[in-house]
């Protein structure tokens, strides 16, 4: 079955979210508090998580195939832009505002969480208003320039 | 000068968590071909590039909704607090939907992906979001509070 294994996955990836405590809003902001009590345990989440990514992105570096034969999709983008700069700073000020960032929203969904529900609802609207607003742009570039 | 409140420090949990989160990476990308990003996968669903680009990411999406619920079912589900208003929900939720969007990536897909590929790009996108989130508690708590 090809969808048990993302389907597996994803439990793996939400169980380490439970585990490590970013599932819990209240643990992030106080991470994020560093004038308050500063609690540095999600520093260390990033270490654990990162000690292993470092070593399958390395092996995953040399392979042109997944072990099952698909395509390994590395990101091709280099650049430093605008893009990348406003929208991790919108993205930051939304993960301040509530501690909450798109993966521990999506186990805050499934705990039964009514807030939980109303920021995936939130987050699926700035995801399709940022869908909308780049078709928008792309079709006003193709009327603007009706050759390409 | 930081505190650093002993107390709610949780160094143990905290990096086995971030070793099983590494793991579920590792399986993504050596098993898929994917990086886990959380906000590409799901925000791919809104813009499918092409037939059969769905089915794996809902899968994926579903196993992070449904892992608090296994975890209910074997252990205890430790308790989560969210303590924003409605209001801020909202709000929160959209900057983070559109944000990461638009910085092409979130803490998983830069901070966790991008990190260990050794990716500048990514260096400056977890910088620049750390530090906004670490700024927003400042105001929200000590500025404005």
């Amino acid at each position: 079955m090809s969808i048990l294994i993302p389907l597996l996955i994803g439990l793996v990836f939400g169980c380490g979210l439970i585990v490590s405590g970013m599932s819990d809003p209240a643990k992030v902001l106080a991470f994020l508090d560093l004038a308050g009590d500063w609690d540095p345990s999600l520093a260390l989440v990033m270490a654990g998580a990162i000690a292993v990514g470092l070593v399958a992105f390395r092996l995953a570096g040399r392979r042109a195939t997944s072990l099952r034969g698909k395509p390994i999709q590395m990101p091709t983008a280099r650049q430093i832009d605008r893009r990348l700069l406003a929208g991790s700073t919108l993205f930051g000020v939304g993960w301040g505002l509530a501690g909450i960032c798109p993966g521990p929203a999506l186990v805050l969904l499934g705990t039964g969480a009514a807030k939980g529900f109303v920021f995936v609802l939130a987050m699926f609207a700035g995801m399709a208003i940022f869908t909308a607003s780049e078709r928008l742009s792309r079709a006003r570039q193709a009327k603007s320039a009706p050759d390409q | 000068m930081i505190t650093i409140d002993w107390l709610h420090f949780t160094p143990a949990s905290a990096f086995a968590g971030g070793l099983l989160i590494g793991l579920a990476v590792a399986l993504l990308i050596l098993l898929e071909g994917r990086i886990a990003g959380i906000s590409g996968i799901v925000g791919g669903l809104l813009q499918p590039l092409r037939q059969g680009d769905v089915a794996w990411r809902l899968a994926f999406a579903l196993g992070l909704v449904a892992a608090p619920l296994l975890y209910r079912w074997l252990l205890i589900l430790p308790p989560s607090h969210i303590d924003a208003g409605w209001t801020t929900l909202v709000v929160a939720g959209l900057l983070v939907g559109f944000g990461s969007r638009l910085g092409s990536g979130c803490t998983s897909g830069h901070g966790v992906c991008g990190l260990s590929r050794l990716s500048p790009r990514s260096l400056v996108a977890t910088i620049v979001f750390m530090a906004a989130g670490f700024a927003t508690v400042f105001a929200a708590r000590h500025l404005f509070a």
